[in-house]
């Protein structure tokens, strides 16, 4: 059974249609990159996924009890509040855990338990938020932005943790990326978004599609070229 | 030992203290201080329409913050920036409190009992409201504790986790107007928020975790309410206010304080350390 479906869904935000006629699915095991320009919808996805937004057409289907691992775009902390990292990755009910200080280092933010959560760095925020996600062994992890506000090597290196988190967890990994070729480079499966599906398939064939280009515009990309292809989906 | 008026007027002054703590931080955290200015103002249209209505004033007035609360929910995002619109609920309930009380026939009513508090005049019956009130409090912020704490970090993230904040938002509220029901005998509707704001406010420099600040802010009330006590005793000042200003000494001397060791150790060493995940 598929961990997520999105059957013809329509999301409405203020009036205006942001997301249109959109059906996806993600099965277990599987990492699928959300791509799109900016104001293509690709956060409003995610949150209708979450249950933050409700469809106004068409259903999502999850199967009950599914866990989701969420590491949102940014969080906007407010000073006043004081957090531990470690408390916050407790956060709700966990218990203290001796899994705390290797899921941080899976994360890549070893050491930073007693750190406070408003002192860290765009980096680092973005790590233990993974961290958070990845400690309650989700079935299906959401990545929103996840590399924004990393530098080249910072964003390489997140990319390359994705890959053994699958392994591990067994789970489904849906993230929305504007970094094309590092997106591109740690899925399996590419969805071209602006306000609806424009394209999908591989990454190989989704670079090639023109829908792709119309989309990105004309880039030569040096990628391994990969024979499946899958039919896109148009709207 | 309920028979002395000090002593029932000191317990009340704790309970509403111990009540305000976890609750005045999650106002400080969530921007809310406006909001819990208008839900303690609404508290004298409770006042004026238990009085109408000849019911129990905890109730009217627990009712009137829920109104209120309902209110500013449903106005927000029509046009209208937050704080202008809880600056216009928060005084439109307060003079329309006054207005109406004015139409309660029969006895004269001090009305400074009520915008003041009249934490002598606490009765045995009042210190029971009190604790039961503030126990519900206590009840409710430590059942939803961690649901409440997420809510506020981040509603996705929340979401994530299968809880509603919009849920977590209405225990708060519910938590509001059950503490503004409670400390309306102790300190007044003009000066509740104060007792909810300052002691959450002074304790957050000297705080690293959620609980020590709640812990913190709980034990600065109690001190003002206490301490406020005392002194309005020896210098014969009203007490609800001889409270609050005695917090607000407190978050001086405890800002400054704070304000000193972060300058003294910023000095010791100038370089932030190095940020090595950046």
């Amino acid at each position: 059974m598929a961990l997520l479906t999105l059957e013809h869904c329509d999301i409405r935000l203020g009036g205006h249609r942001v997301l249109e006629a959109i059906d996806l699915t993600l099965e277990r095991g599987e990492i699928v990159a959300v791509i799109g320009p900016n104001g293509s919808g690709k956060s409003t996805l995610l949150k209708s996924i979450l249950g933050s937004l409700t469809p106004s057409r068409g259903r999502i289907h999850k199967p009950p009890g599914l866990r989701i691992g969420y590491v949102p775009q940014r969080l906007s902390l407010d000073a006043t509040l004081p957090m531990t990292v470690s408390r916050f990755l407790q956060l709700p009910g966990q218990r203290a855990s001796p899994r705390i200080g290797e899921t941080l280092a899976q994360a890549g933010a070893e050491g930073l338990e007693r750190s406070q959560m408003s002192e860290l760095s765009g980096g680092q925020l973005q790590r233990v938020l993974l961290a958070r996600a990845l400690l309650k062994s989700p079935d299906l992890l959401l990545l929103d932005e996840a590399t924004q506000g990393l530098d080249h090597r910072g964003i390489a290196d997140f990319y390359r943790r994705l890959e053994p988190i699958r392994q591990t967890l067994d789970c489904g990994l849906l993230m929305v990326s504007h970094e094309l070729q590092a997106a591109l480079a740690a899925s399996d499966r590419v969805v071209c978004l602006n306000r609806s599906i424009h394209c999908q398939g591989t990454p190989a064939h989704v670079a090639a599609s023109p829908a792709y280009r119309a989309l990105f515009g004309p880039e030569p990309r040096p990628l391994a070229d990969t024979t499946s292809t899958l039919p896109e989906s148009s709207s | 030992m309920f028979d002395d008026f000090l002593i029932r007027a000191a317990l009340a002054g704790l309970g509403v203290a111990l009540a305000a703590a976890p609750l005045g931080c999650f106002v400080v955290w969530r921007r809310m201080a406006f909001f819990g200015d208008a839900t303690a103002h609404a508290a004298i249209l409770g006042v004026a329409l238990s009085l109408l209505l000849s019911t129990s004033i905890f109730a009217g007035v627990l009712v009137a913050c829920l109104l209120m609360a309902a209110l500013v929910s449903l106005l927000n995002g029509k046009g209208y920036a937050m704080d202008t619109l809880l600056g216009v609920m928060a005084h439109s309930a307060l003079a329309f409190g006054l207005v109406a009380v004015s139409f309660v026939s029969g006895v004269r009513i001090d009305l400074t009992a009520y915008l003041f508090g009249d934490i002598l005049g606490v009765g045995k019956s009042d210190l029971a409201v009190i604790w039961t009130g503030v126990a519900l409090v206590l009840g409710l912020m430590g059942w939803r504790w961690s649901r409440l704490l997420i809510a506020t970090l981040d509603a996705d993230l929340a979401r994530a986790d299968g809880i509603d904040p919009e849920r977590e938002r209405w225990v708060l509220t519910l938590s509001l107007a059950l503490v503004v029901a409670v400390a309306l005998k102790v300190v007044g509707v003009l000066l509740i928020a104060a007792l909810l704001i300052i002691p959450a406010a002074t304790a957050r420099p000297f705080s690293r975790t959620p609980e020590t600040m709640v812990m913190l802010a709980g034990l600065l009330g109690a001190t003002s309410t206490v301490g406020g006590l005392q002194v309005s005793f020896w210098l014969d000042t009203p007490t609800g206010p001889t409270i609050v200003s005695l917090a607000s000494t407190l978050f001086a001397v405890f800002g400054l304080a704070a304000w000193s060791r972060q300058a003294t150790r910023r000095a010791r060493h100038s370089p932030p350390s190095a940020e090595r995940y950046r």
